[in-house]
């Protein structure tokens, strides 16, 4: 792993980088933040698939989850993982990589390569940590826009995610409505709820909790919350499965024992799964990315800016819209995505909404849904007709 | 068995659907209330390049219009039309499904807010056939639909061309054309809509403009 971080580190390579392309952005305009910090130069990670055409009109950026990075496809090299969105993207598949330029970045306080608090501050020459500007969900997008600029890229065809992905997407369309042709939030809302919020506070407090977080200068100090951040993600965990999923999958399974034993030892399969959600998780995420960028999520509430009237920050867009949800989504259930539909039709945009049948929860987004695919196939190629891409 | 319309399968194209596209001028907004899995869209966008988007309560249809590449969304038209603004499209179509809803004037003034014009077809219960059933069998038909009883079928304000008529009167509307459809689905013509054409037309299409 060490290795790898270390060859992540050199400038991109020609073709598809297997550790991903490195840019430094805002070196003459900074990013301004939401927060009023400038920030730049600073370095972007991201991960390219498929061709560019002559007239760079077939470009689809990617938006990642909340705990999500820059490699859908292939092996992820830091954790050696497979790519998340396997069935979504690639030859012949809903973002079909012969047709598309599939672009991935890794979101703004993130941990796999882009500027994040676990980045060396060149102030101090340390890790940021709790010195890293707060950050936000458009932040993230001007510092997307900045590397879309990068690539010479005008307009995208389709700027597509789920979860934070997805109010990323939201985002786009109402920040650069003429850069996006069309736009695809899935599982997402246009604002964070309270509920929302508290489960995040739930996972930011076990953090803090933890003694090993050190005022958020663990790095500095050589030591991880290794146990807060894995109590973070257990519990976040839970809010993207469906209680059937939950069911299903564990019931009150015993894990390695044939009847009940009265101690606090592993006992029921669901424990042992959490727990080793949360250890895998801490091996492959960064503590303070999670406080920064659950913040970010918080901050989140796309009307808010607009005085309030959410169908005004749509207003005269010609963006081609589709809303997926998904029925057993209880985090982003389908009354929160409707919201978008709602104000999408008060200004009569052009929208489509389907609502996925499916029992798995949030996570159903990152899974084999055929309805999902099947509806995103006809959406991307009805708009690739009207874009010139298929003739 | 749930009950099926007897204008044939879902997916076939309507005698009434063609006869609404020829009633749309080309290039214009249209917005199909009850859109199914997307027929008439397809063919309007097909025939008529109109910009569409369609509404529809049923989730599987929704899904297979919106893999067709059409702009639909799933949505209820006694609730969700409210959302649109005022003269949002160039004609705003309901095929069929007036009597199955539950606020027939509610919705139709809802088509003449949001559309410049509207398109309405309705199944016709004032047809000789029907009259003469309930008077000689005592049931009342269930018009439109097959292997449907009074309790199962979808009609909850069966009307026919007269109380329509009446109805587009009270709110305000004009009727600025009408067909009338036989057996076949063939148009056929009777002057207006009187009361020749409440007792043989089978259906009836009416394109409506706001009045005041």
């Amino acid at each position: 792993m060490a290795s790898a971080m270390a060859s992540g580190d050199d400038q991109a390579m020609a073709g598809n980088a297997p550790t991903g392309f490195r840019v430094e952005l805002g070196e003459r305009d900074p990013l301004v933040l939401d927060a009023g910090q400038k920030l730049g130069p600073f370095t972007m990670a991201y991960q390219t698939y498929g061709a560019l055409n002559a007239d760079k009109s077939n470009a689809v950026l990617v938006c990642h989850a909340l705990t999500g990075d820059q490699f859908v496809l292939g092996k992820n090299p830091y954790t050696g993982r497979d790519g998340w969105w396997p069935l979504m993207i690639g030859p012949g598949l809903p973002l079909d990589t012969d047709r598309y330029f599939i672009i991935c970045s890794n979101v703004l306080g993130g941990c796999m390569g882009t500027v994040g608090p676990k980045e060396l501050d060149p102030k101090t020459g340390k890790p940021y940590g709790l010195g890293f500007p707060f950050i936000t969900i458009a932040d993230m997008v001007r510092a997307q826009a900045m590397l879309v600029d990068h690539l010479g890229i005008d307009q995208l065809f389709c700027v597509i995610g789920g979860s934070m992905g997805g109010m990323q997407v939201l985002e786009w369309a109402v920040s650069y409505p003429e850069r996006v042709f069309t736009a695809v939030p899935i599982a997402c809302a246009t604002y964070h709820s309270a509920q929302n919020i508290a489960f995040h506070e739930v996972g930011r407090q076990a953090i803090f909790a933890d003694p090993d977080w050190r005022g958020g200068s663990y790095l500095a100090e050589d030591t991880k919350p290794r146990r807060g951040l894995a109590v973070a993600r257990m519990a976040a965990h839970i809010t993207y499965l469906s209680e059937a999923a939950l069911h299903e999958k564990f019931g009150r399974r015993l894990q390695h024992r044939e009847q009940l034993i009265y101690d606090l030892e592993d006992l029921f399969a669901v424990e042992s799964y959490l727990r080793h959600q949360g250890e895998a998780f801490v091996e492959r995420f960064d503590a303070n990315s999670y406080v920064y960028i659950t913040r970010a999520m918080d901050y989140f509430d796309l009307a808010a800016r607009h005085g309030g009237k959410l169908a005004e920050v749509f207003k005269d867009t010609k963006t081609r819209f589709c809303v997926i949800s998904f029925t057993g989504d209880w985090l982003y259930p389908t009354s929160d995505n409707r919201e978008i539909v709602r104000a999408l039709n008060a200004v009569a945009a052009n929208v489509s909404f389907v609502e996925v049948k499916s029992d798995k929860g949030h996570d159903a987004f990152l899974l084999n849904e055929p309805v999902m695919f099947d509806t995103l196939r006809g959406f991307l190629n009805g708009a690739a007709r009207r874009r010139g891409l298929i003739r | 068995m749930s009950p099926r319309r007897t204008n044939g399968p879902s997916h076939a194209i309507r005698a009434d659907q063609r006869l609404i596209a020829g009633m749309v001028e080309p290039g214009s907004r249209v917005l199909d209330v009850g859109c199914g899995n997307g027929e008439l869209l397809e063919l309007l966008a097909r025939e008529k390049s109109v910009d569409g988007r369609g509404i529809e309560i049923e989730q599987d249809r929704v899904n297979a219009a919106v893999a067709r590449g059409l702009s639909v969304i799933h949505g209820d038209a006694e609730t969700d039309l409210t959302d649109y603004p005022d003269g949002a499209f160039d004609y705003v179509i309901l095929g069929q499904t007036l009597p199955e809803v539950r606020n027939p004037n509610e919705v139709l003034a809802e088509l003449l807010r949001i559309g410049t014009r509207a398109i309405v077809s309705i199944p016709n219960f004032g047809h000789w056939r029907h009259r003469l059933h309930l008077l000689i069998t005592g049931e009342v038909p269930s018009v439109g639909f097959v292997n449907a009883r009074w309790y199962t079928n979808p009609n909850i304000h069966p009307c026919t061309i007269k109380d329509f008529v009446d109805l587009c009167e009270e709110l305000g509307i004009a009727v600025e054309r009408s067909v009338q459809l036989n057996r076949r689905g063939h148009a056929v013509r009777f002057r207006g809509a009187g009361r020749f054409a409440n007792l043989f037309g089978e259906q009836a299409i009416f394109l409506l403009r706001r009045q005041r």
